[in-house]
């Protein structure tokens, strides 16, 4: 299925899990967080969060600024 | 201080040490593969706590987003809300602000507004209940300083909740006269980050907080039109 992961389009197969996008483009154990939809899920919820076609996932971090 | 604008990580180090700061900003971005060393790594380092902000914002809808998701990417409460009207200013959009406060004051965040210099503006994100207002000096980033120090009085006079000079400021004596104005604090990033000697202006800075602090608690003489002698003219020699 294809998905959106930080506005590139990825093809993943059927039941990945939100946990597993994210560690696709980083593997940081913290100070990450992630948006399916638009709708924050909870670091604990991303393993049990299974990602559906056209889903669009944001995947955060701190960054310099301000 | 804020992180922003910073050459490297090193430099950003040396000022963030320099400057005393025991809160600093940070942005949120999707994640860069490719990012080598974070700036949380080096504020672990330093013990200063951080301060997620909304940065880039133009919507109460994208800040509220943002914020949240710092809230679980950093473990943090606390949230610098910014909502920007447009890239060429990055002045405030008082009414996307208000909106975003009203909804992270009720998500249970503590909101520290980047405000415009409008006393009403800052009355009434006090009393949706933000935890401080930050009025601007001047736009980020310019180094104009303040701009409009009346406004800055009284929003001052008029908070029950600390006032916070945000942005602008360009050099100590601008920081040093946010406190003389009865500031609780100032936030900047940009006048030492991209000064010659980050380290040295952070420095700088620290000193003209605690000067301009001193300065207003001391109570500054009242403005005369006329001089005042200092010296008595009783007793004076005339040569007679």
């Amino acid at each position: 299925m294809k998905i959106m992961v930080n506005g590139e389009p990825r093809e993943v197969p059927d039941g990945t899990s939100v946990a597993e996008a994210v560690a696709s483009v980083t593997a940081a154990g913290s100070g990450v967080a992630a948006a399916l939809n638009d709708e924050v899920v909870r670091r604990s919820a991303w393993d049990d969060t299974p990602l559906r076609e056209s889903d669009r996932l944001e995947v955060l971090t701190a960054v310099q600024g301000g | 201080m804020g992180t922003g604008g910073a050459p490297s990580m090193r430099v950003l180090r040396e000022a963030l040490t320099a400057s005393g700061t025991e809160l600093t900003t940070v942005a949120m971005r999707r994640v860069d593969p490719s990012a080598r060393g974070s700036v949380l790594d080096v504020l672990k380092e330093c013990g200063i706590r951080v301060l997620p902000n909304t940065a880039g914002c133009f919507t109460a809808g994208e800040a509220v987003l943002t914020a949240k998701l710092a809230r679980e990417a950093l473990g943090t409460s606390w949230v610098k809300l910014e909502v920007i009207a447009d890239e060429h200013t990055l002045l405030p959009d008082p009414i996307e602000l208000a909106e975003a406060a009203e909804q992270l004051v009720d998500d249970g965040f503590t909101v520290l507004p980047y405000t415009s210099d409008d006393p009403v503006l800052a009355r009434r994100l006090e009393q949706i209940g933000c935890a401080a207002v930050m009025p601007l000096g001047s736009p980020i980033g310019s180094g104009l300083g303040i701009r409009n120090p009346h406004n800055i009085e009284l929003i001052v006079e008029r908070a029950g909740v600390p006032v916070i000079l945000d942005a602008g400021l360009g050099t100590a004596s601008d920081a040093a006269l946010a406190m003389e104005l009865g500031c609780d604090a100032v936030l900047l990033a940009t006048a030492v980050t991209r000064a010659q000697s980050p380290a040295r202006m952070a420095a700088a800075m620290r000193h003209a907080v605690e000067a301009g602090r001193l300065a207003r608690t001391a109570g500054r003489i009242p403005r005369r039109r006329l001089a005042q002698a200092s010296s008595p003219f009783e007793g004076l020699a005339t040569g007679g």
